[in-house]
């Protein structure tokens, strides 16, 4: 298996989700393709950067200004509740 | 009368009270998937302004659709959906163009062959874990983030940082699962790259053979 066809499978590689049947070609190249294997490295620890970062705060005031348009807007839809 | 409500309470039961007239099943939902939502906008638009602009158009949506919602598909990815659809308009209103659906938009090229290959390869210096408290990293997944087109950007940030899946992702923007993989792998190849170049081990840095491997 060529690095150009590993490619096209790149995501369920990184995913974990290799069809078992093609799998063996994989962890074949994988093993000794040094290359290939930082870059799929590269892509989980990215992933997980991205993933375990800090996520941007809501603003509280828009948070608690939010709940009250939601409200109104409830209690109009739903006027004997 | 009211149904004690508590974390284990899952989305369809909170779903089913909301559509009953359940106020706190609705706010319970809300508080659920607030930050969420705020964290995609941000991330897609940058902007404050417009990321609670597009916070509060989800739930006001949320609001008015919820009866017609049936759960076919999760409540996860139908509020993710509309978070998504709000954001890209404004990215759109942004560069002055019409609305056009996602469908249209692809370029012929959205295909594995067009892809562009990793070029700078080496293992990164720190761990995830060490790097995810530092500040600097923060500005440096954001720019990365920016500089990626909209269209992979969004289906990343569905399917890696939200965790929905490949079939969710297609589901929540009316793309085919193929549409999403092709733009799924653009778009953490790039971050992949960018990310690489600032973080990775220079004294370590591999070269791609071509003549590598049948």
């Amino acid at each position: 298996m060529k690095c150009e066809e590993l490619l096209a499978m790149l995501n369920e590689y990184v995913d974990g989700s290799v069809d078992p049947a093609i799998c063996e070609e994989f962890e074949k190249h994988m093993a000794g393709c040094n290359p290939c294997q930082v870059v799929v490295d590269n892509i989980r620890q990215t992933i997980t950067l991205y993933k375990d970062g800090q996520p941007y705060a809501m603003p509280l005031q828009f948070r608690e200004r939010m709940r009250d348009t939601l409200r109104r807007k409830w209690k109009e839809k739903h006027p004997n509740r | 009368m009211s149904t004690p409500i508590t974390l284990e309470t899952t989305d369809v039961e909170l779903v089913c009270l909301a559509k009953a007239g359940d106020l706190d099943a609705f706010e319970a939902l809300t508080s659920r998937y607030e930050q969420r939502v705020y964290g995609l906008a941000m991330r897609m638009l940058r902007q404050e302004q417009d990321a609670e602009d597009v916070t509060q158009q989800t739930f006001l949506s949320v609001l008015e659709n919820l009866e017609g919602f049936r759960g076919d598909a999760s409540f996860s990815t139908w509020v993710l959906r509309i978070a998504s659809h709000a954001a890209l308009k404004i990215i759109r209103k942004r560069k002055g163009l019409n609305t056009i659906s996602l469908e249209e938009a692809t370029e012929p090229s959205d295909n594995f062959n067009s892809i562009p290959h990793p070029e700078f390869i080496a293992d990164w210096r720190q761990s995830p874990e060490h790097l995810v408290e530092q500040n600097e990293i923060r500005r440096l997944l954001d720019d990365s983030l920016t500089r990626l087109d909209e269209k992979h950007r969004l289906v990343f940030l569905l399917r890696d940082v939200e965790g929905l899946s490949v079939r969710e992702t297609a589901e929540a923007l009316d793309l085919s699962e193929g549409n999403v993989k092709v733009r799924l792998l653009r778009a953490r190849l790039q971050l992949r790259e960018d990310l690489t170049r600032v973080l990775g081990d220079p004294g370590r840095q591999l070269v791609r053979s071509h003549h590598h491997h049948e």
